[in-house]
């Protein structure tokens, strides 16, 4: 069965998608992706969909509970590179991408995801002042 | 005004299994390319066919998909025509809703894709099976 490779750059997983995905293959996809957010402890997920030419509302709600259960593991969701064809359709049809961020590319979509991160970071140094009791 | 269309070409595709789907909206693509429809256009045409398909596949025990380039004045476009023998609904205007679903999904593919075509209609009769017929115009 054919696979869509997932790659690791530092905390963040990228995923291409270049093909009109099966049913099948995007539930797998899915799978892998969860599986390793939490192998990996990655920050962010990059899922580019810029040659994607649809996305109906069971390959959009793969793409939100991608970004649901990576939510669960601390790691933020960001679909890049969406055609606006493809999003103002999205929009018409009423699929909201519960949970999932968007950008206009890679780039945009790193930059946002390692914004989120420092953010993250500064409210956690806040937590640590505050001497809120830890979880464990 | 209801002048009927013209149609110019016709072509069926039977829909029984999940991997049919991604076949089946490259053919619906081919067509809208012929005819030179916009890519906007072909997005929603493609995608409410993509919602329709799968209702018939998961609710209709799959059907026949008749594919159409008509025309009417100036304008073509493409005309699906879904029909199962499944089940049938029994209350259309609730199924029509935004968020009904009797299958724990978001309930949008129906009225979703009534917003992404340019006509939309649908019968359906409990024990008979459900029709759908959509049209998508060129430059609609
Ligand atoms: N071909 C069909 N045969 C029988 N019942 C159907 C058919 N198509 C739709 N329905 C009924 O209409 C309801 C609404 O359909 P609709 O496509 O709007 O939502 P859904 O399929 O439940 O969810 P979603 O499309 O968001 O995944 C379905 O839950 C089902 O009960
Ligand atoms: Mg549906």
């Amino acid at each position: 069965m054919e696979k869509i490779p997932i790659l690791r750059m530092g905390h963040f997983l990228l995923v291409t998608i270049q093909v009109d995905l099966y049913d099948q293959l995007a539930e797998n996809l899915e799978a892998d992706l969860v599986s390793m957010v939490s192998k990996t402890n990655a920050k962010g997920v990059l899922i580019d969909v810029s040659s994607v030419s649809i996305i109906d509302s069971f390959m959009g709600r793969i793409l939100g509970n991608i970004a649901t259960m990576s939510k669960i593991m601390d790691a933020d969701t960001v679909v890049v590179g969406m055609q606006p064809a493809v999003a103002i359709t999205l929009v018409e049809l009423g699929l909201p991408l519960k949970g999932v961020y968007t950008a206009l590319n890679v780039e945009r979509g790193m930059e946002l995801l390692r914004s989120k991160i420092l953010l993250e970071e500064e409210d956690q140094e806040e937590e640590n002042d505050d001497d809120t009791d830890s979880t464990e | 005004m209801t002048t009927t269309p013209i149609v110019l070409n016709r072509d069926t595709m039977t829909v029984t299994r999940e991997t049919d789907v991604v076949p089946f909206r490259s053919r619906v693509k081919e067509h809208a390319v012929k005819i030179g429809m916009s890519l906007l256009n072909q997005t929603k045409l493609i995608t409410g066919a993509s919602e329709l398909v799968r209702n018939m596949l998961k609710y209709g025990n799959g059907g026949i998909v008749k594919i159409e380039i008509v025309s009417k004045g100036r304008d073509s476009g493409i005309r699906l025509t879904f029909e199962d023998k499944g089940p049938g609904i029994p209350n259309i205007d609730k199924a029509m809703q935004d968020g009904f679903t009797t299958g724990r999904s978001m309930g949008l593919g129906l009225p979703g894709t009534k917003r992404l075509m340019n006509e939309f209609t649908i019968k359906s009769e409990v024990g008979v099976g459900t029709t759908v017929t959509v049209t998508k115009w060129k430059n609609g």
